[in-house]
């Protein structure tokens, strides 16, 4: 009796603790993804040179891999999220500007940003209301990653638009995927920093959008 | 060299990096991660392919 008096608060305690990381994670994607908007207004207007979009992505990559790590359970975490998502917010300005100089950019570009959130609305409320454990797939999310960076190595210097087109699908499919095994990580309490869990769901949006931005431009684009 | 070999160069370099990174993550996932149960591969099948179809749709209405 007495260890079942003792379960019950636990558990309790365990909802009420995924609840929070859940909570957490949301409000600070929601302003993380406003900071990233932001910049890449800002970079719209100030229009930097097109390599700024590698240059923001390497540091980002080095905020992700060296300083994140570190810092992820302190205040600081904090910071860095926003460096990373303002970062990559930024980069993107050299590419918007490209679509925004065509007929249909600006239509394109709100398209994308509409399905991306629809996209992420719908997985995550599947991944949220089914409670399913998802964890099965990181094994074959990690390998279709590195098929997916090699592949892109690759058509940097084959430049075939076919290969281009069939990355850009894979990659929304595996960010969907990612954002429903890291949604079920949060929901079954394998995620318990927020500040982690928000930099992946992050990651996953900026990587639909901007694949969704390829696609479209390539199918939509009429100059 | 032309300006757009050396960002050709620099995003090869980057994605290589980060291929360094992933290695070690996807083989200790391919370890570690659980084995998927009855009617859990439909489980994530059926959304991604809404998903294929929304995009499907999004390029349509381009």
């Amino acid at each position: 009796m007495q260890t079942n008096y003792q379960t019950l608060p636990q558990t309790g305690e365990l909802a009420q603790v995924r609840n929070k990381v859940l909570k957490n994670t949301y409000a600070l994607l929601a302003m993380t993804l406003l900071f990233s908007a932001l910049t890449a207004g800002v970079s719209i207007v100030i229009n930097p040179p097109y390599f700024t979009g590698l240059v923001t992505s390497i540091l980002a990559m080095l905020l992700i891999w060296i300083v994140l790590p570190r810092t992820a359970n302190s205040a600081t975490g904090l910071a860095v999220v926003f460096g990373v998502t303002g970062l990559l917010g930024f980069g993107l300005g050299p590419v918007l500007n490209s679509f925004l100089n065509t007929a249909n950019g600006s239509h394109i570009i709100m398209t994308a940003l509409g399905g991306t959130g629809l996209i992420f609305l719908a997985l995550s409320a599947y991944a949220l209301t089914t409670k399913r454990d998802f964890s099965f797939m990181g094994g074959m999310l990690m390998v279709g990653m590195i098929v997916v960076v090699i592949a892109a190595i690759a058509n940097i210097f084959l430049a075939m638009p076919a290969l281009s087109l069939t990355i850009s699908a894979v990659v929304i499919l595996l960010m969907s995927g990612f954002i429903l095994y890291d949604t079920g990580r949060i929901v079954n309490g394998g995620e318990t920093n927020y500040i982690l869990a928000t930099v992946s769901l992050y990651l996953s949006l900026y990587n639909i959008f901007v694949s969704l931005l390829q696609l479209l431009g390539i199918f939509g684009n009429d100059d | 060299m032309e300006s757009e070999t050396w960002l050709k160069i620099g995003w090869a370099l980057a994605l290589g990096a980060m291929l360094i990174f992933l290695l070690p993550r996807a083989s200790y996932m391919l370890k570690n991660s659980p084995r998927a149960g009855k009617g859990d591969w439909g489980a994530v099948l059926i959304p991604l392919t809404l998903v294929m179809l929304v995009v499907v749709l999004l390029i349509v209405a381009v």
